[in-house]
């Protein structure tokens, strides 16, 4: 579904991402995590075009993101994605949020996009809030929203940038459980995430980011069950984040 | 002992003066966003040298006092286009290309004002980049700088005073010329104070209502 081949890329002489090499398979959820300042919030923006990369190849369904065989518009209607900042539309409602992708990018009638827009609402729980305003809304709800905003464009893929860490504790709960319902329907996910919680209960995969690099890229079970075979960069994360 | 009666003397004069500069700040307000709009949009799609030749034009309308604007418009035009254009046709031109170039500094600002991820947030959904910047960017960044429109037409308004250099009567020139003829400038220039005040009371009230209703 998305295959990373010797990724680089750099910021002016700083260089972001060193050969990054990796697949995500069609159904499997892979968690990238890593400090901050690994790349990893920047490898997940390669996938749909919103940063360029300098050196090697990502393929999304088999066509590469940087050829021209693919406009980036059309690439991006199957890849959806969530952002650590919600980035809901602030002039419009929660409906219209929902809609609005609908109707200029898919070209949808009003009718259809307003029925996929209530039942997504429906699925993250919060039809109540259709004619609300984002700035009305608790952080949790707006992440909600903006990942029904995300589906319904029907993606075959969902990139999650830190879907969660801007958000008070006790609303991380809630996107979780929507992260995780969509997982349990079989949809193809790539989540950059701190929540080792989640990773482990959902994940198929984990890639462990340092630097710019993959250091670790293991099943989750192994991941987390052998920690002591992990290499020193990932147990000294993973003690940073795990100790209390 | 004040003699207020000269206004009402001369109601439909200096009502055909208040005529003037309202229309001319209306045109000046149309006019100038379109051309500032405009000017945005050759910044947003053509790169360094589009943004240059803005700048340019800025930086010329920003050095030159809208007096001498309206002043050479009259007077350079007709030597360009080979006929007289007259006073009225140059005074709107000159408005409308001296304030498209302050509402696309305004403009500039409220798209500075608007997050960078919410452009981000609109390319992944597949919106191309004129897409993103009509329905997600520019509405925002309009809601912004409301406020500060509405005082960029204000300081129109009271500059349509100007257009007596191509001796056209506005409403200050119209009282001016009431005023002196009559030698009743005190009278003249109090209620001179009070339209403008009620103007400008009147478009605050009627922007804040349009707040309400854009700038969700």
């Amino acid at each position: 579904m998305i295959e990373f081949k010797r990724v680089n890329k750099y910021y002016g002489a700083h260089h972001v991402l060193r050969d990054v090499t990796m697949t995500v398979s069609r159904g499997e959820v892979v968690v990238v995590c890593g400090p901050s300042g690994s790349g990893k919030s920047t490898l997940i923006k390669c996938v749909n075009a919103l940063e360029p990369y300098q050196g090697g190849h990502i393929l999304v369904d088999g066509i590469d993101v940087a050829s021209k065989a693919r406009s980036a518009t059309h690439l991006r209607r199957r890849v959806g994605m969530v952002f650590q900042n919600f980035e809901l539309y602030p002039h419009l409602s929660v409906i219209d949020n929902i809609c609005l992708a609908q109707r200029v990018v898919l070209k949808r009638q009003a009718e259809e996009a307003r029925e996929r827009a209530w039942r997504l609402l429906d699925r993250v729980g919060l039809k109540d809030k259709a004619a609300a305003y984002p700035m009305n809304l608790s952080g949790g709800q707006q992440q909600r929203i903006a990942i029904a905003r995300a589906l319904a464009l029907d993606p075959e893929v969902m990139l999650f940038d830190e879907p969660t860490s801007a958000l008070d504790p006790e609303m991380i709960n809630e996107v979780l459980d929507v992260m995780t319902s969509l997982a349990a329907d079989g949809m193809t996910m790539m989540v950059v995430t701190h929540e080792m919680g989640f990773a482990r209960r959902v994940a198929s995969r984990v890639v462990f980011m340092d630097m710019g690099e993959v250091v670790e890229d293991c099943s989750t079970d192994e991941f987390f069950s052998h920690p002591q075979s992990r290499s020193d960069r990932a147990q000294l994360f993973l003690n940073k984040i795990l100790s209390h | 002992m004040p003699d207020y009666s000269l206004i009402l003397r001369n109601a439909s004069f200096l009502f055909d003066g208040l005529l003037l500069s309202l229309t001319l700040t209306l045109v000046g307000v149309i006019g100038g966003l379109a051309v500032g709009t405009a000017l945005t949009l050759v910044r947003q799609f053509t790169g360094v040298i589009g943004n240059r030749v803005v700048d340019a034009y800025v930086f010329v309308f920003r050095a030159i006092p809208l007096l001498l604007v309206i002043f050479w418009f009259y007077f350079m035009v007709p030597l360009i286009l080979g006929r007289p254009v007259g006073a009225w046709t140059s005074a709107i031109v000159a408005f409308t290309l001296f304030e498209g170039a302050y509402y696309s500094e305004i403009l500039r600002a409220g798209l500075k004002s608007v997050r960078a991820g919410q452009l981000n947030a609109a390319l992944a959904s597949g919106m191309s980049r004129a897409q993103a910047l009509r329905y997600v960017i520019f509405p925002q960044a309009f809601a912004a700088v409301i406020p500060i429109f509405l005082t960029q037409a204000i300081i129109l308004f009271q500059d349509t005073s100007l257009v007596f250099v191509v001796s056209l009567h506005d409403f200050l020139t119209a009282t001016t010329i009431i005023a002196n003829r009559d030698g009743r400038l005190i009278e003249a220039y109090a209620f001179a104070c009070l339209v403008y005040y009620l103007i400008c009371l009147a478009a605050t009230a009627g922007v804040e209502k349009l707040k309400r209703t854009f700038a969700r």
